[in-house]
């Protein structure tokens, strides 16, 4: 039994060193990339806010629709509301601007306001301008072919 | 002495220079009378001279200092009297002495607290709105003129409400409104702009 016991568990040693070297032979890197722990990373390129452009499709269902213009400067608190001056319904026909959703006029309770739900007012908690960024790791998404 | 007796006595020592003494020396006086008067209102036109009153230097010249006109890409920067005082001679003088005002409300104390100041802003912001809207927005336009505007180096929301605002007459403030200090409480303006209720 004891000879059994010692058996196995050099064979998991083993292999769990097999492994392990294995993993290091593919050389996994930081997304600061292959440098030295007391190195400066590279410094990356500054992006540019996106300007002006079409609506953005979206890739899912009740997804935020993203901004497709800059905000720089753009301030919302409790006396005014940047974005509403061009998204609201008195002014977005004027503006050439996408509607603000009824659904923003909503309390929790479902209860209809006469003007944008507390909950909804601070737009950039959802919706958020672009910059031309690349994804940083590679990955497979593909938005759904019925809402684009 | 009585009046006339004093303008008598200036005629007797005036007789005593000759006419081109008294020319010249009227061209100095006069140059440097208005060269020191001029010179004085222009010390009064200066960004220290504003914010040498803590109303200014607290509130409105701290909204101003995160905006694009005293930061941006190309470092070129307006300063308080570029917007707010009249480049024309004649309209700085109109303007320096209604500025006077300013003055007496400076010795009451109006606006001497942050709390103060909050409830009066609504109402300098419409002063301030309806003056550059009386003069079709001068002071802006000292910088920013339709005619010089390249419209296609614009964004596409920038040159379409251009475009319109010059067919249909409009003036910078009808829409720039709060590009150099934060906006009032908008609700009495247009409630549309603002969350449910009126914030207190």
């Amino acid at each position: 039994m004891k000879k059994i016991l010692l058996a196995g568990t050099i064979l998991i040693i083993g292999l769990a060193g097999v492994t392990h070297q294995t993993l290091a032979d593919e050389q996994v890197n930081s997304l600061r990339g292959d440098l030295a722990l007391d190195d400066n990373s590279t410094e990356p390129e500054m992006k540019n806010w996106q300007l002006d452009r079409d609506p953005i499709e979206r890739d899912h269902v009740k997804q935020p629709p993203l901004i497709p213009h800059k905000v720089q400067g753009y301030k919302i608190n409790l006396k005014f509301n940047k974005c509403m001056s061009c998204h609201s319904w008195t002014k977005y026909k004027e503006a050439g601007a996408t509607k603000i959703s009824q659904s923003h006029f909503e309390d929790r309770e479902n209860n209809v306001m006469a003007n944008v739900a507390a909950r909804r007012y601070f737009c950039n908690q959802c919706h958020v301008p672009q910059v031309d960024a690349k994804p940083l790791v590679e990955n497979t998404f593909q938005s759904l072919p019925t809402v684009k | 002495m009585s009046m006339k007796d004093k303008f008598n006595s200036l005629k007797v020592w005036l007789a005593g220079f000759s006419v081109v003494t008294l020319v010249i020396g009227g061209i100095i006086f006069g140059v440097l009378s208005w060269g020191g008067f001029n010179w004085a209102m222009e010390l009064t036109n200066t960004e220290q001279f504003c914010i040498s009153c803590h109303e200014m230097e607290d509130n409105v010249y701290m909204e101003y200092q995160n905006t694009i006109h005293y930061s941006n890409r190309t470092g070129v920067r307006a300063t308080c009297p570029d917007c707010h005082v009249p480049k024309e001679w004649g309209h700085k003088i109109v303007r320096k002495i209604k500025a006077s005002n300013e003055l007496l409300h400076k010795a009451l104390g109006s606006i001497n607290t942050r709390e103060k100041f909050e409830n009066k802003r609504l109402k300098l912001a419409q002063n301030e709105w309806a003056r550059m809207k009386k003069t079709n927005s001068r002071e802006c336009r000292n910088c920013h003129d339709f005619e010089s505007m390249d419209y296609t180096a614009q964004g596409r929301r920038a040159y379409k409400r251009h475009i319109k605002a010059v067919d249909e007459g409009q003036t910078c403030i009808d829409c720039h409104k709060g590009i150099a200090h934060e906006l009032p409480d908008m609700h009495e303006v247009d409630a549309s702009v603002v969350v449910g209720q009126k914030s207190n």
